[in-house]
This record gives structure tokens, sequence and C-alpha cells, in this order.
């Protein structure tokens, strides 16, 4: 009879922590959360990740598309994307933290590295994927190499080059999510310092955590339907 | 030999973290800046093996149970096709929550500990697994079908000694992709109290020493090195005919 109760009396909680401060065991009686600090970790954890998003952009995009337009690295371009996976955000962000430094400066590149291997791999694998005559009918028009990548290869390999640039964001915001760790105040204060913000700031932030990760994920998806010609959708109906 | 301030320096970062084994403080133990401190690694080494059994545990079953469940949603998908985009959205949203969030939001339900970050992590790989061996089961050819039915397989004989091997080398792909992953993820445990390498890297003064961070971490990427290369086996063995094609 009880069973259901303690559940919603815990989300229950974790919604109230998000909207108005609570009493912390820790600070002295000043009150901890409320809608204002939620907004403000909100928009650090989305600033923390635009950035290193941004740099991984900068650095993977290019390299993909240039080596796959060229067909060549095909082991660098899918051999990071296979090794990029593997290595463990928590050791990763903890490593640079104690032996760089912390602060935002220090954290967004360790970000970026794990935005880096989907971002190559799916942007070489999709020009990849570009059918070659078509490739070489705009060479016999007259398109330059920078061309052919800007107008023709990357319009056609958009499904795949924002796939992975929709996974790169998603891992780079999960792993925003421990940036205290490096010092840099994210939605994951609430979930790391459960002694200051109690078990109702720690549900609260995983509850913001994941609905800022859908809300994210929905915006790329909707930008990628955008981007994507409607000659390329009509192929996959 | 080592004298009282450097000592206490070290407890207040480590809190008896690096008094355990040791009865003095190693020399390079006390500089935090220090990349890596052989002489600690020596004679701590064996403060991993638990650590490591629980992370192999957690990755193994995560992936036994991630892929019983993805597998047999696939091929409900396989057979019912209105099935499809609704399972792809549930298992998308259930790759796209961040595992550290999800630890935390199942807590009030599972409790703290090991069942709670199996879920998370089996969740996690429903998306990669169910894609690819939906992939697989797509990209059989209709004429090897064609030509089962011909000598008259039934619908289940075809699934199962056409469709499936056929499929195999799409399926162990996203295994591998999956293991890779769930290696890795699986540091996060820690947060869910589930034990795994990340306590060797969470916790107690851990974070400001480089040494254990790197010990732990490296353990992880060997760990996922070596899974890797065991599904690759497992494909090898599982599609002799591929082999035979590329002789």
């Amino acid at each position: 009879m009880s069973a259901p109760y303690p559940l919603l009396a815990s989300f229950g909680g974790a919604i109230e922590f998000i909207f108005t401060p609570q009493e912390s065991n820790v600070t002295g009686g000043k009150k901890v959360g409320g809608f204002d600090k939620v907004v403000e970790l909100m928009l650090k954890q989305l600033e923390v990740t635009a950035l290193a998003l941004a740099l991984a952009l900068i650095i993977a995009l290019p390299i993909g598309l240039w080596l796959g337009h060229r067909g060549k690295g095909e082991l660098l371009a899918i051999g990071i994307g296979n090794a990029g996976r593997a290595i463990p955000e928590l050791a990763l962000i903890a490593l640079v933290a104690a032996l760089i430094g912390v602060g935002l400066l220090n954290l967004t590149p360790a970000l970026a590295v794990i935005g880096i291997p989907p971002i190559l791999t799916n942007a070489y694998t999709g020009v990849r994927q570009v059918d070659r005559p078509t490739v070489d009918a705009a060479r016999g028009i007259g398109m330059t190499e920078l061309e052919i990548i800007r107008r023709v290869e990357l319009p056609m390999a958009i499904p795949t080059v924002m796939g992975g640039i929709r996974g790169a964001a998603i891992a780079i915001l999960a792993t925003a999510t421990i940036a205290p760790l490096a010092g840099v105040e994210s939605l994951g204060d609430f979930i790391i310092n459960e002694n200051v913000y109690g078990d109702n700031g720690v549900l609260a932030g995983a509850l913001l955590v994941a609905l800022m990760a859908l809300a994210l994920e929905g915006s790329l998806a909707f930008l990628q339907s955008r981007l994507t010609s409607d000659g390329l959708k009509l192929k996959t109906v | 030999m080592t004298s009282p301030g450097l000592l206490a320096a070290a407890g207040q970062v480590g809190e008896g973290f690096f008094h355990e084994r040791s009865s003095g403080t190693l020399p390079c133990q006390a500089r935090t800046s220090h990349l890596f401190c052989f002489d600690w690694a020596r004679e701590n080494i064996d403060r991993y093996g638990t650590p490591t059994v629980q992370h192999l545990e957690l990755v193994v079953f995560s992936l036994l149970l991630g892929f019983a469940v993805a597998f047999v949603l696939a091929l409900l998908a396989h057979r019912t096709r209105w099935l499809r985009p609704p399972l792809l959205a549930s298992t998308g949203v259930l790759y796209t929550i961040p595992s550290i969030a999800f630890f935390f939001l199942l807590l009030p339900i599972t409790g703290r500990g090991r069942d709670t970050a199996i879920i998370v992590l089996a969740a996690y790989t429903l998306q990669i697994i169910y894609r690819n061996t939906m992939v697989g089961l797509d990209n059989v050819p209709e004429s090897a079908k064609d030509a089962a039915r011909g000598m008259g397989f039934t619908e289940r004989q075809i699934l199962w000694r056409i469709e499936l091997p056929l499929a195999t080398p799409e399926i162990v792909a996203g295994l591998r992709i999956a293991s890779l992953s769930t290696v890795a993820i699986a540091t996060l445990a820690v947060f869910a109290g589930a034990g795994g390498l990340g306590t060797q890297i969470y916790g107690q003064g851990n974070l400001t020493f480089p040494t254990t961070i790197i010990i732990a971490g490296g353990i992880a990427i060997l760990m996922a090195l070596a899974l890797d290369i065991m599904l690759l086996l497992v494909q090898r063995l599982t599609t002799p005919w591929r082999k035979a094609a590329a002789a």
C-alpha cells in the first residue's frame, strides 16, 4: 500500500528542490538549490558543452571530411573512433584535473577529446558513402575539390555527419556532469556534492541532466532534418 | 626517514589512503604533480585486483542482459514491422540519458549497488545492439531467403539457419562497440555504489594522485581491448564462410 508513496515523495522532493531553495545540513542555515541556482548551473553545463563541442568540431570535422574526400586514412579515422570509445571519461577528467589543472580552460580540451572520435569517424564514413559517379560529375562541371566537399559531399553526407555530431554532443554533455571534479560547477554539482544538496538535490540534478540531454538530442535531430535536403529525404522513404 | 610534516600533508590529501600499505610516504607520492610513482605502483598493484574483477563482472553482466533484451526486441521488430519506430525511439531515449544521471534516477527505485549499475549499463547497450541486429537481418539477401524457401524451409528455420547466421557479423560488430563503451562507462558505476575501477579514481585522495588514475584507467583500456579481441575471435569462429570467401 505504501510502496509507491516513498517514490512519489522522492521525486516530489526533487521537483521542490528545483523551484524553491531548501535547507541543507552543512551550510549553516544557508539555503541551497532553487530555481536561480538551477538555471545558473544549467547554463554553465550548456556553456561547457557548447565550447567543447565547438572545439571538437573545429578539429575533427575538416579532417574527417578531407580524409573521406581523398579516401585516405581509413585506419586513422575508424581506429580513432573505436579507440575513443574505450577512453574512460572519469579517468580522463580526473587525470587532466590532477596533472594539468582545474578550470574551464583545462576542462574544455579534455571534453573535446571525447567528442572528436564520433565526429571524425562519421564525417569520414559519410563522405566515403557518397556515390563516386556523382563526385566525378561535379569535377566534370568544373568544381574545385573544396567546392565538391562543401556543395556535393557534405550535403549528401549530412545524415551520417550529423549522427556523429549528435553522438559527440550527448557524450560531452554527459561527461560535463562530472565537470565539478575539474573545478567547474555544472549540474553535476547537485549530484556529486550529496552532503550539501541532500537526496532531493541529487535526484533533481539527475533529472535535469537527463532532460537536458533529451532536449539537446531533440534539437539536434530537428536541426538535422532542416539541414537534410528534401531530395535525400525522398530517397530514404 | 620521512618528516612528520610530509606525512601530515599526505594524510590531508589521502586520509589514510597513503598509509594503508606503506609505513612511510614514498618520496614521489607526496608530490601531487608527479606523473607516475613507480615505487607506489609496485607496492600497491594488488589493490586493483578486486576492483578489476568487479569491473569485469559489471561489464559482462550488463552486456549479457543488454544483448538478451536487444536480441529479443530485434526479433520482435523483425516480425512485426510497426514495432520498429517505437522501439528505435525508446532505445534511443535510454541511450541518450547520461549514465551518471540514470544511476541516480534509479536510486529511489532499485537502491544503491550493483543491480542499479547493471540495469543502467545494459540499457545503454540496447540501442547499439538492437540497431546492429536489425541492420544485419535487413541486409540478408532476398535471394538467400528465396533459395531457402524453395528448399522447403519454414519461416522459423529461415530465421535461425539463414538470416541469423548471415547477420552475425553485424550483430557481433554491435556487441564490440557496446563492450568498448560499457567498459569505459562502468568506471562511473562508483557513483552508484557498485564498485569497479572507478573506486580507484574517485575514492578518497585518488583524484589528486595521478598514479592511481593512470593505473585504473589503463586497466580499463586494456580490458576493453581484451574484450574487443575476444569478440573479434567469436566473430571469426561463428562466420567460417567469410574466411573461405576471402581466401
